[in-house]
């Protein structure tokens, strides 16, 4: 019984924790960072709507200059010792998802690469 | 005590066989899981054999599933009291055989896990997508038709439920055929008697498959099936699958009197290797020679025979569908015709396939969910024919 | 301080205004123009006239080019990928041989994208036909209808793409025209590697392109013309 309470008040604390953004938040490498498109805080909760926006303006359109795309994302916040946002602990991408448990669908056809990085690779 | 023992041994075998099947699931689960781990590599399908062994499964258990219900058109349709008994048990056969089809189909998608998308985003120019409008109204037609008949308050709804489910049955099997007939370039698809054809397929099928049930339950009751009843539906039967071989026979002789389609026609009934095997001996000799040996000749046609046909005849179905859904995709496209043709992508070669471990794990998932929903469907309600007595 | 003072300090300051106001959305258009903005229209046709009398035997450089560019194994089992393959045909009455390059053809109806539950596979206003990865859920049923066999199913799972050309497992895939590279007013990758200049490139709706002149005046063929697909490649010499 003892234990169930237990169990009941770390539940409780952790839910109240996650309501101040302070307990147990994973700290990320953000790479080059600098100047978002948005609002971090904006992005932090609208991420995923302006993508795929983009991306479907991208495939069925052909309109290849947005903002919002995920090359733009990975250029500016892959890190910058592995030039990816996927693959660690503390990787851009990978580090929120995985602390908010949603699975991330991008990276299996996506590369996660930064692009640039590729490129001066094959030249 | 001692006479409860026969019960209870009963029971034992009741419930080993529930695990049976269910272990099967299990494995079928299992084989989807690792298809999705490891990506269709794992399975016999490549670029020129793109449907196999997990389709035949599931083509064969959706034609069948509206098959089945004949035996239930026939009782509420067409008012014969003998086939009326019989139509809860038609029906939830169709549920099983259904729900197992589906299964199938839907994890040996190469993203399953976006089967959401194939709900929200409707193509409407797509046969695929009708269909999963089809099968899934289908289910609900046959749930209420199940409803009228076994609650009385709503029996009186029966027969326009039953008309439903009629119409309804015809247009997916139709649209089941469709699926090949849509195909324009392919030697042996893109034909419409293929419609036609799947619909007296399911008829035949659906009548073999009632049978091995029907059978396997009065055993298990200790019931003897009326001598009467057996007649009619044997010879019923029959000339399902008569009509079958005639819609088989009629097809291939079409393609035999067109010079394009001849070098095709010589692949899948005499050069072809397995196909043309499977073809004379699997569908031919044992889906309809012996079956119908069986099920005329004076000397024989009683339940045992009958019973031996069925599974004859499902053979038989699978072998004929393994002939046409493989065969079909390994006779190389004609690009251009006229011309010998050679590459590094298959052009002008016989594509090679060999089911592997897991898709035929997954195919018999297929049928273990099919035989889980219908033994614990029967368990569980009153699914049992009851025989209304013959002076009707 | 002089009226005229704060007059000319006030026209300063609103001049300077406006002219921020004005070029601010060029700078940030500047900054942003790597591509086009506008949606692609069917004002243009994305073709290629492919002359089959000019390309060499044994030369496989097209191929290359394709696997290199859209960042494929170039392996060549039946469960590999292949966008782009040369074909050797052989007429069977007359016995003479030829070659060409095969891949989508891009129809006008792309029997693909009838067949297609979800919509995955679709035709772009200016007639490129591709898949939407995001939409397919790999039925194979394109496959299927593909007259050409020009479609590829993903059998396994894939790891560094090219960031230009996102591809995974359990999709089906296959020529994209290089549609990154035509929306940056490029040619596609196969066009420019042909040594023999035997695949060209262009805008079949435009009558006074270099593709519209040529096939107004050479003899070309579609490949299966008796479907009535209408398709974007045609090929001379067959």
């Amino acid at each position: 019984m003892l234990k169930l309470f237990a169990l009941l008040a770390a539940l409780c604390m952790c839910a109240s924790a996650d309501a101040t953004e302070s307990y147990g938040m994973p700290k990320l490498d953000i790479g080059k960072g600098g100047q978002c498109v948005e609002e971090p805080q904006w992005m932090r909760k609208n991420h995923m709507k302006v993508l795929f926006q983009q991306r479907d303006e991208t495939v069925h359109q052909g309109i290849r200059d947005g903002k919002y795309s995920l090359k733009n994302c990975i250029e500016c916040h892959a890190s910058l010792r592995d030039n990816s946002v996927i693959g660690r602990a503390d990787s851009f991408c990978e580090g929120c998802h995985r602390y908010e448990a949603v699975k991330i669908d991008c990276f299996e056809c996506h590369s996660s690469k930064r692009s640039s990085a590729l490129v001066q690779k094959e030249h | 005590m001692t006479s409860h023992s026969p019960l209870r041994f009963k029971n034992r075998i009741y419930y080993s066989l529930v695990a049976a099947g269910g272990l099967v699931v299990l494995m079928g689960l299992y084989a989807a899981h690792m298809m999705e781990e490891h990506g269709h590599i794992i399975t016999g399908m490549n670029n020129q054999i793109v449907w196999g062994i997990p389709h035949v499964f599931a083509i064969f258990l959706i034609v069948t599933a509206s098959g089945v219900l004949n035996v239930s058109s026939i009782g509420s349709v067409f008012n014969k009291p003998a086939y009326k008994a019989r139509a809860p048990l038609a029906g939830l056969l169709s549920i099983a055989m259904l729900a197992g089809g589906l299964t199938v189909l839907m994890l040996d998608l190469g993203r399953p896990d976006r089967i959401i998308v194939a709900m929200t985003h409707f193509n409407p120019t797509s046969v695929f997508a009708w269909n999963i409008f089809l099968y899934s109204g289908m289910f609900a037609a046959v749930a209420f038709y199940l409803w009228t008949m076994m609650e009385k308050r709503m029996n009186p709804w029966s027969k326009p439920a039953g008309l439903l489910v009629f119409v309804w049955r015809f247009v997916l099997t139709t649209g089941t055929g469709v699926i090949f007939s849509f195909l324009v370039a392919r030697q042996a698809y893109g034909t419409a008697i293929l419609p036609p054809m799947f619909i007296v397929m399911s008829f035949a099928w659906g009548m073999a498959v009632f049978h091995v049930v029907q059978a396997a339950i009065y055993e298990w009751n200790g019931k003897l099936l009326d001598a009467y009843v057996q007649k009619r539906m044997k010879n019923l039967m029959g000339i399902f699958v008569i009509a079958t071989l005639y819609f088989v026979a009629a097809y291939h002789l079409t393609n035999l009197y067109f010079a394009r389609q001849a070098e095709f026609e010589r692949f899948i009934l005499f050069d072809g290797g397995v196909y043309p095997l499977v073809f004379w001996v699997g569908y031919f000799l044992f889906g309809n020679l012996i079956p119908l040996l069986l099920i005329y000749h004076p000397a024989l046609g009683k339940s045992k025979c009958i019973l031996f046909a069925s599974l004859l005849i499902i053979l038989g179905g699978f072998s004929l569908l393994y002939v046409f859904i493989i065969g079909g995709q390994a006779f190389p496209l004609s690009i251009f015709p006229g011309y010998e043709v050679s590459s590094s992508f298959g052009d002008g070669a016989i594509g090679l396939y060999r089911p592997s471990m897991p898709e035929i794990m997954l195919g018999m998932g297929a049928v273990g969910v099919s035989f889980l929903i219908t033994a614990i469907g029967i368990r569980m309600l009153d699914f049992v024919p009851h025989e209304i007595p013959k002076s009707r | 301080m002089s009226d005229t003072n704060v007059q000319r300090r006030q026209f300063l300051k609103t001049s300077v205004g406006a002219a921020a106001v004005a070029i601010a959305p060029g700078m940030l258009l500047f900054d942003m123009a790597h591509g086009k903005s506008d949606p692609v229209s069917s004002k243009v046709r994305w073709g290629m006239l492919i002359d089959t009398a000019n390309c060499a035997d044994g030369c496989n450089d097209c191929v290359t080019a394709c696997n290199k560019e859209n960042g494929l194994s170039g392996g060549l089992s039946p469960t590999d990928s292949q966008w782009m393959r040369k074909v050797e045909l052989k007429d069977m009455r007359s016995g003479r041989t030829l070659a060409l390059p095969m891949m989508c053809q891009h129809c006008e109806e792309p029997p693909c994208v009838d067949v297609c539950p979800t919509g995955a596979s679709f035709k772009r206003a200016d007639g490129i036909v591709l898949v939407d990865k995001h939409l397919c859920i790999g039925c194979r049923y394109c496959m299927m209808a593909c007259p050409y066999k020009a479609r590829s199913f993903v059998h396994e799972p894939l790891h560094d793409q090219k960031p230009d050309v996102p591809r995974g497992r359990g999709t089906v895939e296959s020529c994209t025209m290089c549609v990154h590279r035509v929306d940056k007013g490029q040619q596609p990758a196969c066009a420019e590697a042909c040594p023999n200049k035997s695949i060209l490139f262009g805008n079949l709706n435009d009558p006074e392109s270099e593709i519209s002149k040529k096939i107004r005046t050479v003899q070309s063929t579609q490949i299966r013309a008796d479907l009535g697909l209408n398709t974007g490649i045609r090929y001379q010499g067959i």
